[in-house]
């Protein structure tokens, strides 16, 4: 099964999940007192299946969901009257969506035939069609109010002129900034004595920055209720010629029980909320640690009695199981990178209108998972790549045929799993990179002297460098004076790199090498003098003694030999300015891949440890190096390095050395 | 950090006011197709509330069955503001709500599309809105 197709039935089971609570909920209700937000709730639950169905390309669902919502649409707006009969057909047409959805799973088979289901339920809603409730309001109430309400508003207001209760209106004003939450609490006032009806917003009378609002109540308690609860103006706009005041009381008390059923449905959660779980979850690793160098110590003085090692076995269960629910918190965070490469192929159609070239999009890996933050951070550097090369990659179409190409251009969007990185590619199959033209361009730029001695490599990166472009004029696509920099400082505050390929006449490739994840990174932590550093695992390829007299100078910079490879060193102790000596022996870990390799200089080499990043006080902000904070072990904050600034740093230095 | 320059002066701004994830980014890839737009999303009428003083928009699109305040409270609203109330609105909702949405252009609606759209059908109203 696909991952689009899993993701569907795992919504689409949420949603059949919550229509069931929903309607258990209503049927507990007595017929008379239901829960109007109920109802509505339940309706716009078919509704989301309906929709949800229908994008996924699965009909047959559509148009049940589709005929069950047209069913619940009379409902909520009283053309039907709900009765055990209607509660029996809905039980039983949510048991027949959940059978068709679980035959999704096994079946490659998309398409059902509903046809019966479908004259079912139109015939079952023709026989539940009430006479609606058609009392005209005009005249009971303003002209101007009723004009603006809904279709559903006005059946609710009807209702409740019909069940004898008060009409009233609130007024009140708040300030834009916070109006929602404001709301919030005043909505929940009045839930408490009565229906909220509508909520209308207007300017009329307010001053600047602020928003006035009316809100429309039905209720049997009396006004003095409404001023006292809300602290508002109230207003009278309808009541009925007398209430008995007992009943009034009775139905207000159900009405508050009414108001704390609220309708559910699928659960979005804030994605800081999953960053506190993983803090927590971090918490326990301490103190599972803690547990194990108490065991340490017991068995020391003890030997391995059989207490101890029940506690040992205890100590193992508690450790796997803690990785489980790290795993599936992170995996609550991941998302298909199919969501980027959709608003991609729309960038991609938009443009090539626009410049006029044809283009076809080739799409593989969509099912890759990427973390849900790193998608949306990344998608405007996409977006740049992508508009990159469709103006300087892909050649206009004459061209293209008379270098005996296809006359349509071709952008190949692929993702994969690398390790712990995912990779995501954009490829044309244009008329590639020309090292001398960018030379040519660099040199007018003065981005480097004219007979500078670059590799291929250094070349391409001269295209990663501010203020460079290529093409003279302005274009509309992506010569908004933006350029690749951009991109790779972007990819790069991410934990990420680029990377280009490209061959003269074939095309270009540009490989966007990202994190899975950003939330828990295994690092390693170095000590230089009293400062401890944390290098995360994933730029790293190996660690090594280095011993003061294998280290190399030339020209104030030292190298050292690593199996035949020459690797500049950066010394952490001189990056943070720690005093003292560096000790003969010390520690090189290696980090960054091919030409971009170079050793950091520790003085011990510590623990490896999972951390959760977070970003750095304002202060330390802007420091070279510094990717971020994070906390081990009780109230301990480890700085974490910023490789890919340290290698940058690094390499600019030599490439200034030998320029 | 900031990428592309936002918004030069030739750009149009679009409200697009719908609280369906899934329907939003249809009716932007929809929208986002035509020439010079720039789009702003709302998640809710309440947010649309907060958008609308940010910039000034060309054209608004919302639907109507959403929580907090509908399409209709929105419209009303937008149109008895001396702010606002020359700013073109379109309804784009489904069938059921045919009785909300002439409710909507009796309050000062200028157009209205019915899910499923074509996307022409969306392009059109919105291109004959845009014009100066």
């Amino acid at each position: 099964m696909r991952g689009s197709d899993k993701e569907f039935i795992a919504e689409a089971e949420d949603l059949i999940e919550s229509a069931v609570n929903t309607l258990l909920g209503i049927q507990e209700q007595p017929v008379k007192e239901i829960d109007p937000d109920a109802v509505n709730g339940l309706f716009r639950v078919m509704h989301t299946l309906k929709g949800l169905s229908g994008l996924y390309g699965y009909q047959g669902l559509t148009d049940i969901s589709h005929a069950l919502e047209s069913l619940l649409d009379d409902i909520r707006l009283g053309k039907a009257e709900l009765s055990e009969e209607v509660f029996a057909f809905l039980f039983k047409y949510i048991d027949v969506i959940r059978s068709i959805v679980n035959g999704f799973k096994d079946k490659k088979q998309k398409k059902i035939d509903a046809s019966q289901n479908l004259a079912e339920i139109e015939a079952f809603r023709e026989s539940m069609k009430a006479a609606g409730s058609g009392e005209s309001l005009k005249g009971k109430l303003p002209d101007e109010l009723l004009k603006v309400l809904s279709e559903y508003e006005e059946h609710r207001l009807k209702t409740n002129i019909k069940d004898g209760k008060n009409i009233y209106v609130v007024r009140t004003v708040f300030n834009l900034l916070d109006f929602d939450v404001k709301l919030k609490d005043l909505t929940a006032a009045i839930k408490a004595l009565g229906e909220l009806i509508s909520t209308m917003p207007t300017s009329e009378g307010v001053p600047d920055g602020s928003l006035g609002f009316h809100l429309l109540i039905g209720s049997s308690k009396p006004i003095d209720d409404f001023r006292k609860s809300t602290g508002c103006d109230v207003e009278t706009l309808y009541s009925p010629a007398q209430a008995e005041p007992a009943r009034a009381e009775e139905a207000a008390a159900e009405s508050i029980e009414g108001s704390l059923k609220t309708s559910a449905s699928t659960v979005r959660v804030d994605i800081q909320k999953l960053d506190r779980i993983l803090n927590t979850i971090g918490g326990i690793n301490m103190t599972k640690e803690a547990i194990d160098s108490i065991w340490d110590e017991l068995s020391e003085e003890y030997g391995h009695t059989p207490a101890l090692i029940d506690l040992y076995r205890v100590a193992q269960t508690l450790d796997r199981k803690l990785a489980e629910l790290q795993g599936q918190v992170l995996e609550i965070r991941m998302v298909p990178v199919a969501q980027i490469f959709s608003r991609l192929g729309q960038v991609v159609r938009r443009y090539s209108r626009k410049v006029n070239k044809k283009i076809d999009i080739e799409l593989y890996g969509e099912e890759t998972e990427i973390d849900k933050f790193l998608a949306e951070e990344i998608i405007d550097a996409l977006v740049h790549i992508v508009r990159n090369s469709i103006d300087h990659g892909l050649e206009p179409s004459d061209e293209r045929v008379k270098a005996g190409k296809k006359e349509a251009g071709k952008i190949r969007l692929r993702a994969m799993q690398r390790g712990n990185n995912v990779v995501i590619e954009v490829s044309d199959d244009g008329r590639g990179i020309r090292p001398e033209r960018i030379i040519e361009k660099a040199v007018e730029k003065n981005l480097i002297e004219p007979d500078a001695q670059l590799t291929l490599r250094e070349v391409y990166d001269l295209m990663f460098l501010p203020g460079f472009s290529t093409k003279e004029s302005v274009s509309e696509v992506s010569g908004r004076g933006v350029g690749l920099d951009i991109v790779r400082d972007k990819a790069a505050s991410l934990g990420g790199f680029v990377e280009v390929s490209s061959k003269v006449g074939d095309g270009t490739k540009f490989s966007l090498t990202l994190p899975i994840t950003l939330a828990i990174v295994r690092s390693l932590l170095v000590k230089s003098g009293d400062e401890r550093f944390a290098v995360p695992l994933s730029s790293m390829s190996e660690t090594v003694t280095v011993d003061k007299s294998a280290i190399n100078s030339i020209e104030g910079r030292r190298f050292f030999n690593l199996r035949g490879d020459v690797v500049p060193l950066v010394f952490l102790r001189e990056l943070f300015d720690i005093p003292g000596p560096q000790p003969d022996h010390s520690f090189a870990a290696i980090v960054g891949y091919g030409d971009r390799k170079i050793g950091l200089i520790a003085d011990e080499l510590l623990v490896q440890h999972d951390i959760v990043i977070k970003s750095v006080s304002e202060y330390l902000e802007g420091t070279k190096g510094i990717a971020g904070a994070a906390e081990i072990g009780r109230h301990e904050v480890i700085l974490v390095l910023d490789v890919e600034a340290i290698i940058e740093e690094s390499l600019t230095k030599k490439a200034q050395a030998t320029v | 950090m900031i990428y592309l320059p936002r918004n030069p002066i030739y750009m149009k701004n679009i409200l697009i006011v719908e609280d369906s994830s899934m329907t939003r980014s249809m009716i932007r890839a929809v929208v986002e197709e035509l020439d010079d737009v720039e789009i702003v999303e709302a998640v809710s009428g309440f947010d649309a509330l907060k958008q609308l003083p940010q910039r000034e928009f060309n054209l608004i699109i919302t639907d109507i069955n959403m929580p907090d305040i509908n399409g209709l409270e929105l419209i009303n609203f937008v149109k008895k503001d001396a702010r606002y109330k020359d700013i073109p609105m379109i309804i784009v909702s489904t069938e059921k709500s045919e009785e909300d949405k002439k409710r909507g252009m009796s309050i000062g609606a200028n157009a209205y599309v019915t899910k499923p759209f074509k996307p022409e059908q969306l392009q059109e109203k919105v291109n004959a809105l845009l014009k100066p």
